[in-house]
């Protein structure tokens, strides 16, 4: 009899719960997936490709349904992939980071013929022209992708770097380590007798 | 009984025996003020005039002129763009040679767009600003305009355009005018000078100040090593008969009580909140300098082409305090106090606290310059090349003005965890120096700290950037899906 009671009300419980469950997901959807959501903040938003995925967002999907690795961010470097380690929950991975200066695509218009291909390939629709008219990259909108290089028939693009502003300059890391000085100093003692040996 | 106790308390406010409140911290470093009370001197014009289209803290200005124009000392030579900014005169009469990029005294050693100016000798006037004597009968509105079209910008060493500073917005009433008088850095003396040779002008200066605002308060904070200008300042208040709104407040010197926010929080026992501006705690501040220049500006109508400043440092032959007009290159400054040999000599723009070594003697004063010292560089130490390891001994923390803990702000920047850092209030720092001063291990603490709020501001900008590519590419694709559609 006891263990019939009991039945009852754990089967009552779970039918309560399930409603109230059931309720819950409705009136508090959230649309999209809050963790690709997440993942796709931290992305430099590129749109390079370089991923193996087509864009930002479908890497950030891709990340967030585990197909993915977090290391596969070449733009973002070590930086965001360690931020995606932590939203992810997982061990970070080794990334390969290239000393890289900023850099925007440029057309040299003169050589430009109007076909447009540019415009088609831009990720971020940073690239104004018509067909047969010159075109040109809004320069601070380009995330400096590359993927206009490839399209272009002629080859006038190329990639030039960002001059360095003097609003945007910030100071670099102290370099008064003993270890970093010993290294500055070991590289003028390298220097000087190498010259010594020159002469 | 408590009666007694009052008096004796009010007497002592009077005489001002030991001001009510300080700041937390703070150094004493070796004054050094070795061209304190030697009168000033006129640099003379130099060969060529260097005018940087941004001298102040904000957005760049836009040239007005073309090479070969002939412009006038206090003629506007390049417009402002956008609100934070300030217009830039010429500070002579002479042709323009050329508008190209030169390096300005800034630590990045970068260049920025400079109008040169080749000076006639004749120094003939612009009379576009005419004076307004009676400033008194005038619109606040037209003065602060005119403080604007003048050139402004603080003249304490940071040039931030003195414009905004004047808020005639009756949201933030101004109960109290501050004339920043402290001049806390070594060697300085520039402010020293030009309160004892130009108070009457700063007086002035102040009471626009205070019919701008409408406040009927004035402090004149001066420190006590500078006795000599009390005396004059009080005989001038005397005089012109404002003594009755504006007193002298003599403070204890210590380093760095200058800083805007610790004049404050020593004079009226406030602190100004933090990512806040004193004007939100009723108060308005101004350099001495940046005073007189706010009366040249309304009752001489004058640009500011011309400051005070103060050429010093150990390897100088003859230390001075001169007026040398803006775009004046630091290697003809030098020249004229017996300068001639660089060897082993570093320069520093600003103070030895909080100032930056010069990369080049071709780099124009601005308007933040107050100081130019040639230092050997053994007494700069930069001998000390290397920092040792932190002994966790707090003497940067008990030093600090603003209440910070410097060496795990440091360690948190060093460590590139700058989330940390600004929750240690990283952006609440004034960079004065006094951590690295007292630093037994050389850390060079205030660098950390510009270099953490370097990388913040490139995160930051990054972000942004990154947000609007992302809107961007969303647009793109929303665009490309109707198309198939």
């Amino acid at each position: 009899m006891h263990v019939f009671y009991a039945i009852l009300i754990f089967a009552g419980l779970a039918l309560l719960i399930g409603v109230v469950l059931a309720l819950a997901s409705r009136y508090f959807h959230v649309e999209g997936d809050p963790l690709s959501d997440n993942i796709d903040a931290l992305l430099p938003q590129t749109q390079c490709g370089q991923c193996g995925y087509p864009g930002c967002r479908p890497y950030a999907n891709a990340v967030a349904s585990q197909e993915a690795e977090v290391n596969q961010c070449v733009p973002g470097g070590e930086r965001t992939m360690l931020e995606i380690a932590d939203i992810m929950g997982v061990e970070p991975k080794d990334i390969e980071e290239e000393e890289s200066v900023p850099v925007v695509a440029y057309i040299r218009e003169d050589e430009c013929i109007g076909c447009t291909l540019c415009i088609k390939a831009c990720p971020v629709d940073c690239i104004i022209g018509a067909p047969k008219q010159y075109h040109t990259i809004i320069a601070d909108q380009c995330t400096g992708c590359t993927l206009c290089l490839e399209p272009c028939p002629v080859d006038c693009i190329e990639m030039v770097e960002v001059p360095e502003l003097l609003e945007h300059w910030s100071w670099p890391v102290p370099g008064t380590l003993r270890a970093q000085v010993a290294e500055k100093r070991r590289a003028v003692h390298h220097e000087a007798n190498h010259e010594e040996e020159n002469v | 009984m408590f009666k007694l106790f009052d008096m004796l308390k009010g007497l002592g406010e009077q005489l001002h025996l030991k001001p009510q409140h300080s700041f937390t911290g703070g150094v004493h470093p070796q004054e050094m003020k070795k061209t304190a009370g030697l009168p000033s001197m006129t640099c003379p014009l130099p060969k060529q005039i260097i005018l940087p289209m941004k001298q102040h803290i904000g957005d760049a200005c836009e040239p007005m002129v073309k090479v070969g124009d002939y412009v006038l000392r206090g003629q506007q030579i390049a417009k402002s763009q956008g609100y934070l900014s300030v217009p830039v005169h010429a500070s002579t009469s002479g042709t323009v040679t050329k508008i190209e990029d030169h390096v300005i005294a800034h630590p990045s050693g970068l260049g920025l767009p400079c109008i040169f100016i080749e000076p006639d000798g004749k120094d003939e006037a612009d009379e576009s600003l005419y004076p307004l004597p009676n400033y008194r009968s005038i619109d606040p509105v037209e003065l602060r305009e005119r403080v604007r079209s003048a050139g402004l910008a603080g003249l304490g060493g940071a040039a931030f355009p003195t414009f905004i500073k004047l808020v005639l917005d009756q949201q933030y009433k101004i109960e109290t005018v501050v004339l920043n008088g402290i001049e806390c850095e070594p060697w300085l003396t520039n402010d020293h000078q030009l309160m004892l040779e130009k108070a009457h002008e700063i007086v002035t200066g102040m009471d626009i100040l205070m019919h701008m605002v409408d406040s009927n308060q004035g402090i004149i904070a001066i420190e006590d090593n500078k006795m000599d200008t009390v005396d004059v300042m009080q005989r001038t208040l005397v005089d012109m008969g404002l003594d009755a709104s504006i007193r002298i407040e003599v403070l204890p010197t210590k380093y760095p009580q200058g800083g805007e926010k610790q004049l404050i929080q020593v004079l009226t026992g406030k602190e100004v909140p933090a990512g806040r501006l004193p004007i939100h705690i009723g108060i308005l501040s101004q350099n001495v300098g940046t005073t007189k220049a706010i009366y040249d500006a309304v009752c001489l109508g004058e640009a500011l082409t011309e400051r005070m400043i103060t050429v010093s440092g150990d390897a100088l032959p003859q230390p001075t305090n001169m007026r040398v007009r803006l775009g004046t290159p630091v290697a003809w400054l030098l020249e004229q106090c017996g300068l001639s040999d660089a060897d082993g000599i570093k320069v520093l723009h600003g103070g030895p606290m909080m100032g930056d070594i010069l990369t080049d003697m071709r780099i124009p004063v601005v308007k933040a310059s107050n100081g130019i010292l040639a230092m050997r560089v053994v007494t700069l130490m930069l001998a000390h090349h290397q920092e040792d390891p932190c002994i966790r001994c707090g003497d940067c923390g008990d030093v600090c003005p603003a209440g910070l803990m410097p060496n795990l702000l440091a360690m948190h920047c060093k460590e590139e965890q700058f989330e940390k850092a600004e929750d240690y209030n990283l952006f609440d720092c004034i960079e004065c120096g006094a951590c690295s001063y007292v630093c037994p291990s050389h850390i060079p603490l205030v660098h950390y700290f510009r270099f953490g709020k370097g990388q913040v501001a490139q995160i930051r900008r990054e972000k942004s950037f990154a947000e609007e590519s992302r809107q961007r590419s969303e647009i793109r694709d929303a665009r490309i899906a109707q198309e198939l559609a």
